[in-house]
Order: C-alpha cells, then sequence, then structure tokens
C-alpha cells in the first residue's frame, strides 16, 4: 500500500506554494482595493484576508502530505481533522482581531471570498494544462545540451 | 428564565439572536462542505489504492477538490462575521 507513498515529492505543496505566489502576485491590487473602501484599516484587513487564505492553503497541503507519509487510512481522518482545524484557526483569528480599531469587515470578507476560489481557479487552469501536457510542467531539471 | 427574557431590552435580545442565528449559520454551513470533503478523500484513497502509480495526479486533484469544496465553508465563515454583532 506505501509504495504510493514513498513518492519523495508532494504535489500538493507544491501547489499550495503555487497558490502562495500567486497570492503575492494579486496582493497590491487587493490592498488598493481595500485602501479604496475604508482606507489603511481596509488595506490592512485584505492584506490579513490574503494572508489567511495562503497560509490556510499551506497548512492543508503539509496536513496532506504528513498524513501520506503515514498511511492512506491517516489521510481520511488527517483531512477531515485538518478541515475542522482549519476551520477553528481562521475563526479564532478573526474573533481575536474583529474588535481592533484597524479591522474593517467588508473588505475582509470580499478578499477572503474572491482570493480563495480566483486563486484557485487560476491554479486550477495550471494545473489542467500541465496535466493534459505533462511537457508543459516545469522542473528543475536542466535542459540537456 | 422567561424572567430573565423579560428583562431584556429589544436591542440586547436582537444581538443575542444575532449572534444565534450567526453561530448556527457558520455551523450549518460547515456540514456540506464536511461531506463533500469526505466524499472527495475516499474517491481519492480508493484510486490510489487501486492505481498506485497515478497517486501524484490523484493527490494534486484530491488537494484543488479539498480546497473548493472548502469555499463553500468559507461563504458560511464570511456571513457569520458579517452576521456577528
Amino acid at each position: 500500500m506505501n509504495m504510493a507513498l514513498d513518492a519523495a515529492v508532494n504535489p500538493e505543496q507544491e501547489v499550495a506554494r503555487d497558490l502562495s505566489r500567486r497570492a503575492l502576485m494579486v496582493l497590491p491590487v487587493f490592498l488598493l482595493v481595500g485602501a479604496f473602501f475604508d482606507g489603511l484599516s481596509g488595506a490592512a484587513s485584505a492584506a490579513l484576508a490574503l494572508t489567511l487564505v495562503a497560509l490556510n492553503f499551506r497548512l492543508g497541503a503539509a496536513i496532506i502530505a504528513r498524513a501520506m507519509a503515514i498511511s492512506l487510512n491517516a489521510l481520511y481522518g488527517a483531512v477531515l481533522f485538518g478541515y475542522l482545524f482549519r476551520l477553528g484557526l481562521m475563526t479564532a483569528v478573526v474573533l481575536v482581531v474583529r474588535n481592533g480599531e484597524w479591522f474593517a469587515t467588508v473588505p475582509f470578507a470580499i478578499t477572503l471570498l474572491i482570493t480563495h476560489l480566483g486563486l484557485l481557479t487560476w491554479e486550477t487552469k495550471y494545473v489542467a494544462a500541465s496535466l493534459a501536457f505533462p511537457g508543459l510542467a516545469p522542473t528543475d531539471l536542466k535542459p540537456q545540451e | 428564565m422567561l424572567n430573565v427574557l423579560a428583562q431584556t431590552g429589544a436591542g440586547e435580545m436582537l444581538e443575542g439572536l444575532k449572534a444565534i442565528g450567526a453561530g448556527l449559520g457558520y455551523g450549518l454551513a460547515a456540514i456540506g462542505p464536511g461531506i463533500g470533503i469526505g466524499t472527495v478523500v475516499g474517491n481519492a484513497i480508493s484510486s490510489m489504492a487501486r492505481q498506485p502509480e497515478s497517486a501524484g495526479m490523484v493527490r494534486t486533484t484530491m488537494f484543488l477538490g479539498i480546497a473548493f469544496t472548502e469555499a463553500l465553508a468559507l461563504i458560511g465563515f464570511v456571513v457569520f462575521i458579517l452576521l456577528m454583532p
């Protein structure tokens, strides 16, 4: 059963890393939109939302990779409890900061939803292309001369 | 209990009901994605068990599927934030 699990690469972590990179790319846009809606607090809230989205992806991927190294059965439990844990963590962060003067709810909520779905859609397009045409997938190997 | 309720002002009652509604909404919104994630992971595990050589592709698809399913819970989370008094 473990033969598939011996793979040194963790594709979900690569995807999560890619998603974080894309989140950094769109960060200035959401900072501007947040600032437009609510000034400095809007920009800070948008930045917090984007950070939470990226951390959520990274944590999810890390949990899956760790569980895959144990067994397929562990994967089931880890993903479901990881889901609860990540939602709880996100809720805890928001409950802690929501009474702060710098926290603006609407820019935070908009950024959280749009970036989560938008980044995923963006990544899915790329993943679909590299699955259909494996030659397009980037590798660390240097081309042979 | 009824005495306590009778002594609360209308505003306080409204705030309390809002908080209860927000919490209930968030909890209910998390059920669907939980079921969805279970389905995604269950199918991914059975396909990895049948075809271990395709594990890489399955894991990538599974991760994206989980993240997409989770977006439903995030909608509930956003409603929770907006409703919380």
